[in-house]
């Protein structure tokens, strides 16, 4: 009996915490209709900022707060500086985009500054517990609590009586007769960003003080509770994002009493499609609400794509094909073979999120479908690995069709949040179902390419097998963008409500599309295991979903050849030149929020 | 003329806003019906009620004898209703030529192969072999409406097909409103349903639209308009209905609804005789 | 006192690749009601977003009581002295109708005057004295329109500038607004209204300009204009009528 008080009392606070997250998402998605994926990095920079003033400055707690508001304040000023403003008339997810990349910037910088390795992060609190019935509650516990009362108090002041809150609460329901007036709302997007980013980064320090831990890695998980949370609650509602906080807490504590640490987040993700798919504007929501804006995905800027003829890209797959005869450095050839694997990726994300205008965050779970797929066919039943790739890239269009397919009700963000859990979902089912995947300890042994019996065991013989692969499933793409198919999927894209009044089905379309693209994700994760013979549940992880699209915004959205330059762009040069590791991400990162910027149709241009 | 469209005390609420009123519609086979009225009293609404793109509270819409009510705008437009919507919606970046071909997606019949209930679950992947693979009918079909949206984008004169390989989103304004109405001729429609198809054009424009609508109705087309242009409206309809608040206040024949005192004071705008206008010497 | 309180000079206006305003040319004078006619898509409502700043014009001037506004934010210009009462109400729902009003004085700091000011538009709009703590979304159409009102009052402009006022009203409501804006202008604010209600418009203002496609066709005294033929002929489409 004590424990469900304990795990009650757990919950709670855990729920505090994540409310002072998605308290600050919910504010600002308020004013600008921006999921800010960059919060999660707020509230690791607050983290450190607070492990420095408690390590190196001895501050007591209330000093350490006020210093990590602060620092936390200046920078949501900064992501809003960079992140939001200059975007103001792009696409509605640029900025979205743009946050992804600021947040890869700064996990990164960080991660160079305090290195990868986890911290302590001391309460400098005497370490008391108090008994309550036959639970126990601590003195931190009590500390997180006030701060989250505090701050929901001082917040509904700020927003009911001050000029400036109802600046904000104004611009949140609209932006324009807001500014018709008087208000500022460049001046009102700063203030929000301040406040949002300074509870972010005061949850993050009382995160560390309370598990006594801290590293770079726990933004993106930092940025996806408060994100579920503010779902759960609708988007932009503030009471129901700290109602959604507390919910997200104790289901996550029950859950953890129930089965497990390690279904936590699973806990999380699954709730947060259920809300999405079920009641998209929160459980708090009146029932016949509309979205507060239609939030249109797509990431198309108007272009005029170069065109290669097919002589060019004929000439161009010959002298690829003949790279293993003239260069024979094995490095080269690794690399080059790791471009074709990416390029099969690119080309799946680039009919998905370009051509039919789903923008998939989650796109990784593909390759791991896949990958796990091809391995445990090969191992477990025995079949050829030529075959086992093959029925790799059906399982995983039929899974990831299946999977996503509840979701492509939503629109724009909503869809993409939404594959951004089931990303997550599928890498911790990975994790969780060690009879089929073996779980934490991964699949070793598998075996190496081979076709028809013969053993492709050379890097020549890796790289032309890739490379046979991806061109024949770029042709494959360029003439089904060559049908009407490739028109439809395009209108429904361009204008979805035009689209069904000619009589295309939404679901049909999408779902066809999705297939197509995911059977070449899965041939990539694939291959990518034999060629690894070891995978487990972070082989695929969600840094590369994100790479992903990258690669398919910098060839261009849409474009089947944009999506191999892109892929050898950004993971065959980094190797050429040879830059370490930690510093790719950032590159990654910062090309990401760069091509937002000044150039989103890429270099081949959107079609 | 028997009824093809039948609207009965179609309603719809926003709130406390009673956008569509009980409105009772009908429209026989080959009529030109146009539907006018103040901005704001209703006439999209019931466009969007009659193709499916919203619910109504209450009422029934039928067509061709048969209850649609709440169909979807994609079984509707299978069914043969087209329409172009009031600020255009054209697929921006695909091109004139393209967005015609969409329009005439529901009469693609090889490359989007109809099978009985179980089969139907793979009639998408049939469709991908199909079109990627592109047997002989496949390919006529493809060719054969393609010479037929290229006959559309000639009923325009030299407006569009000059332009036929140009992304939508280049065009001008009236061009888009073209656009849209070849893209809803090409659904081959048993109705046709045009908002507003001259808003944001010129004289020489509206006249020049004007003339194809009026051929559109001598081909023998069912169509309903919503339009403000009087002279326009007058000319073409064989019968006006005025709506104002949600509701439809006449319906008859031109000449009738013209002299109409509610049409008048709907439309027009009421004279106030109770209070004298503003006189201004300054001026 | 007769000279121009707001005038466009020369303005051309495009939306990506569409033009939207050619060479247009408006003066509003100081103390007059002048109203901008035209169908849907004529570019009225792109006129106003122009005036407040919504929208940046290619080439032209907009001038305002002297001074050009083209480099000026919104806000900015709203502190000059422009109120503006959108098209469609644009009532902040989730706020109180008391809170919407006082939004409307948001860019003022003179506590005592806002509260003067506040009693003065309740007496002017009693009906709102009654509603003042429920949210403004709940209203109906009408009141809504008061409320948009009541709320640019209070900003205390030189220039009111609205968009359709009467758009979506019931005749009784409809004649409420437009006694409204004559009683306002008669308090001596400029008012530069934009309508599709040509007839309606017409007895209100002082002068009139005509807008189709862009181009301003006709312009005059409203007195000459409302027994204008060419009006009708403009305004509704007809076919090559001058």
């Amino acid at each position: 009996m004590s424990s469900w008080i304990d795990y009650t009392v757990n919950g709670l606070i855990i729920g505090n915490i994540y409310a002072l997250l998605a308290v600050g998402l919910a504010l600002i998605f308020g004013v600008s209709r921006l999921i800010n994926f960059a919060h999660g990095s707020v509230y690791v920079v607050g983290a450190y900022a607070g492990f420095l003033a408690v390590t190196y400055l001895d501050a007591p707690l209330p000093v350490t707060i006020g210093i990590v508001v602060v620092v936390g304040a200046l920078l949501g000023l900064g992501i809003e500086r960079f992140g939001l403003r200059p975007l103001q008339g792009h696409a509605h997810i640029a900025p979205l985009l743009a946050t992804i990349g600021i947040s890869f910037v700064l996990d990164q910088l960080v991660q160079l500054f305090f290195k990868p390795d986890p911290r302590a992060l001391p309460s400098t609190l005497l370490d008391q517990r108090f008994q309550i019935g036959s639970g126990t509650i601590g003195a931190l516990d009590l500390v997180i609590a006030a701060i989250g009362l505090l701050s929901a108090g001082l917040l509904y002041y700020f927003l009911r009586y001050t000029r400036l809150g109802w600046a904000v609460r104004a611009t949140a329901q609209d932006r324009d007769a807001a500014q018709q007036m008087g208000v500022d709302v460049d001046a009102v997007h700063r203030t929000v960003f301040a406040i949002a980013s300074g509870l972010g980064a005061v949850s993050g320090v009382l995160v560390g003080m309370y598990y006594n831990y801290i590293d770079p890695a726990m933004s993106f998980q930092a940025t996806l509770k408060g994100v579920v949370a503010q779902v759960v609650g609708g988007m932009g509602n503030v009471p129901g994002a700290i109602a959604g906080s507390l919910l997200l807490g104790l289901v996550e504590s029950y859950g953890i009493a129930l089965f497990g640490t390690s279904y936590r987040n699973l806990f999380a993700f699954v709730l947060l499609i259920v809300v999405l798919v079920l009641r998209p504007n929160g459980l708090f929501a009146g029932r016949r609400r509309a979205p507060p804006e239609p939030l249109t995905g797509t990431f198309i800027a108007p272009s005029k794509p170069i065109n290669l003829p097919p002589s060019a890209l004929l000439g161009a797959a010959a002298v690829a094909a003949l790279v293993p005869l003239m260069i024979p450095s094995p490095y080269v050839l690794q690399v080059l073979t790791n471009s074709w694997l990416y390029a099969l990726l690119g080309l799946s994300l680039t009919l998905i999120a370009g051509t039919v205008g789903l923008v998939s965050l989650g796109h990784a779970a593909l390759l791991a479908i896949g990958g796990y797929a091809s391995a445990l066919l090969t191992l477990n039943a025995g079949v050829p690995v030529g075959a086992a790739i093959l029925s790799a890239g059906l399982i995983t269009a039929f899974l990831g069709t299946v999977l996503v397919f509840p979701s492509f009700r939503l629109r724009g963000h909503y869809l993409s949040i939404a594959t951004l859990a089931i990303g997550e979902i599928v890498s911790l089912v990975i994790l969780n179902w060690e009879w089929l995947t073996r779980g934490p300890i991964g699949v070793s042994g598998i075996p190496s390419l081979s076709l028809f019996g013969f053993e492709l065991d050379t890097d020549r013989s890796v790289y032309w097998f890739t490379l046979a692969v991806m061109v024949i499933l770029a042709a494959v793409q360029f003439r089904l963008l060559g049908s009407h198919l490739g028109r439809v999927f395009r209108a429904v894209r361009d204008d979805d409500v035009a689209a069904r009044s000619y009589g295309i089905r939404l679901d049909r379309y999408k779902a066809l599309a999705f297939a197509f693209g995911s059977f070449a994700a899965g041939v990539s994760g694939g291959i990518t295991s034999h060629i690894y013979s070891y995978i487990n549940h972070e082989t695929f992880n969600a840094q590369l979903s994100i790479l992903a699209l990258t690669i398919v915004i910098l060839g261009g959205m849409g474009n089947v050849t944009g999506a191999i330059v892109g892929s050898v762009l950004l993971v065959g040069l980094p190797e050429v030149f040879r830059v370490a590791a930690e510093y790719r991400v950032l590159i990654y990162g910062l090309v990401l929020l760069l091509l937002v910027r000044f150039r989103p149709q890429g270099i081949m241009g959107t079609l | 003329m028997s009824a093809l469209l039948e609207v009965r005390g179609l309603t719809r609420r926003f709130g406390g806003l009673t956008a569509v009123d009980a409105v009772d519609l009908d429209l026989g086979e080959h009529e030109f019906v146009s539907i006018i009225g103040p901005n704001g009293a209703g006439k999209t609404t019931l466009f969007n009620l009659v193709t499916g793109l919203d619910d109504p509270d209450a009422g029934r819409v039928r067509l061709a004898g048969h209850d649609v009510t709440g169909f979807s705008p994609e079984k509707l437009a299978a069914l043969g209703v087209a329409r172009t919507f009031q600020h255009g919606r054209v697929f921006a970046n695909l091109s004139v030529l393209d967005n015609i071909l969409v329009g005439a997606h529901v009469r693609f019949k090889s490359v989007r192969p109809a099978w009985p209930a179980p089969l139907s679950l793979i009639e998408p992947l049939a469709e991908l072999a199909l079109a990627l693979v592109r047997p002989g009918a496949v390919k006529a079909e493809e060719a054969r409406m393609r010479e037929e949206a290229l006959a559309i984008l000639a009923r325009f004169g030299d407006r569009l097909l000059p332009r036929k390989d140009n992304p939508a989103y280049s065009l001008s304004y009236a061009n888009r409103r073209r656009v849209e109405i070849g893209r809803a001729l090409a659904l081959g429609p048993r109705l046709l349903m045009l908002d507003e198809p001259t808003a944001g054009m010129n004289q020489t424009e509206t006249a020049e639209m004007q003339a194809l609508i009026g051929d559109l109705k001598k081909s023998g087309l069912t169509i309903l308009l919503i339009e403000h242009k009087l002279d326009m409206v007058m000319q073409l309809s064989d019968r006006v209905i005025v709506m104002d608040e949600g509701h439809v206040i006449a319906n008859g024949k031109p000449a009738e609804v013209r002299n109409d005192p509610k049409v008048i004071e709907a439309y027009l705008g009421h004279h106030r005789a109770d209070r004298p206008p503003v006189e201004e010497a300054a001026e | 006192m007769s000279d121009a309180l707001l005038s466009l000079e020369n303005v051309n206006t495009f939306y990506g690749p569409v033009q939207v305003h050619f060479d247009l040319n408006v003066t509003v004078t100081r103390g007059h009601i002048v109203c901008l006619l035209g169908g849907n898509a004529s570019g009225k409502s792109t006129t106003m977003k122009i005036i407040l700043g919504l929208v940046k014009p290619q080439s032209g001037t907009v001038r305002f009581d002297g001074q050009p506004t083209n480099g000026l934010t919104t806000p900015q210009i709203v502190r000059r002295g422009v109120g503006s009462v959108p098209e469609a109400r644009r009532l902040f729902g989730e706020m109180s109708v008391r809170e919407n009003l006082l939004m409307g004085a948001f860019t003022r700091r003179d506590q005592k005057a806002i509260a003067a000011d506040l009693d003065r538009v309740l007496t002017q709009f009693p009906k709102l004295a009654e509603r003042l703590g429920q949210r403004a979304g709940t209203l109906s159409g009408g009141e809504q329109q008061m409320v948009a009102m009541a709320r640019a009052l209070m900003g205390r402009p030189k220039l009111i500038c609205m968009d359709e006022p009467t758009m979506g009203l019931s005749p009784l409501w409809v004649d409420r607004v437009l006694d409204l804006i004559a009683a306002i202008n008669r308090e001596g604010v400029t008012v530069f209204m934009v309508e599709q209600n040509a007839s309606l418009a017409l007895e209100i203002a002082h002068h009139a300009y005509v807008l189709q496609t862009g181009r301003i066709v006709l312009d005059g005294p409203a007195a000459t204009l409302r027994t204008d033929p060419r009006i009708r002929d403009a305004y509704l489409g007809g076919q090559e009528a001058a």
